[in-house]
């Protein structure tokens, strides 16, 4: 299981994870991110301060979401990596597309 | 000296946090591992698993999976075996660049090529009746004083 909270901010909204995001609870999160953009929501920022763990069907799930919102005119980033995290999404490329890139 | 540990589990995705969760353990009895070594092994194990998973749904088969953990003086070896319908790991073909034109359109692809990444050895043995996936994962020697 994991732990959704959302706040939705001028056009954003944002999604606080806890827990590991995997193929057992990954649908959680995809299913939650289609719901937000069928709903209106095409600005997605994941919180992912409190995820220990992502693999790579987690990675998968986040992708899927960055082509939902930009599908729709949106953008979907991440916020909040661990060190691990920061180097599995170098390791995948994902760092690129989901991050905002530090200068 | 070789110790280890064996699971076998169902087939379902639930149970791959036990696993992440077993196996990173034994591998932490070995006090000279290194808590990022620890963290790559979590990974690869999971993915290893998580194909596993998938093979035998795509079956539909209720045979459960096999997870091996050892640990040798110099290295952490973990096997992972399924008894889905296998496939060639020669077909695998690297996946592009996220920001290459088209790449958004697949999710997967990542499990493999991290799998290669992480470990320091990885071998796959796939037929018919199975395949096994066996991580191998060094370690440093545990017993100098300094």
């Amino acid at each position: 299981m994991i732990g959704i909270t959302e706040q939705f901010r001028d056009n954003w909204v944002l999604l606080q994870i806890n827990g590991e995001i995997d193929m057992a609870t990954g649908p959680q999160l995809r299913q939650r991110i289609v719901q937000y953009v069928q709903e209106g929501h095409v600005n997605i920022i994941i919180d992912l301060t409190e995820v220990d763990f992502i693999d790579s069907t987690g990675l998968g799930v986040l992708i899927g979401g960055l082509k939902r919102t930009r599908s729709h005119d949106g953008d979907l980033q991440c916020i909040g990596l661990s060190e691990s995290l920061k180097e599995m999404f170098k390791l995948t490329g994902l760092d690129a597309v989901l991050t905002e890139q530090d200068t | 000296m070789t110790t280890g540990i064996t699971l076998e589990i169902p087939a379902k995705a639930e149970y791959l946090s036990l696993v992440r969760a077993v196996v990173v353990s034994a591998a932490a009895l070995d006090p000279a591992v290194e808590d990022q070594r620890l963290e790559d092994l979590r990974l690869a194990v999971s993915e290893a698993t998580t194909n596993a998973i998938r093979s035998h749904a795509n079956l539909g088969s209720e045979e459960r999976i096999t997870i091996r953990c050892g640990l040798t003086a110099d290295r952490i070896e973990v096997e992972v075996q399924d008894r889905g319908p296998g496939f060639n790991p020669e077909n695998i073909t690297p996946i592009g660049p996220l920001d290459q034109p088209g790449r958004l359109n697949y999710e997967g692809g990542f499990g493999i090529p991290l799998m290669r990444v992480l470990a320091d050895e990885i071998k796959i043995n796939s037929a018919d009746e199975g395949t096994t996936v066996q991580l191998v994962v060094y370690t440093p020697p545990s017993n100098e004083s300094s």
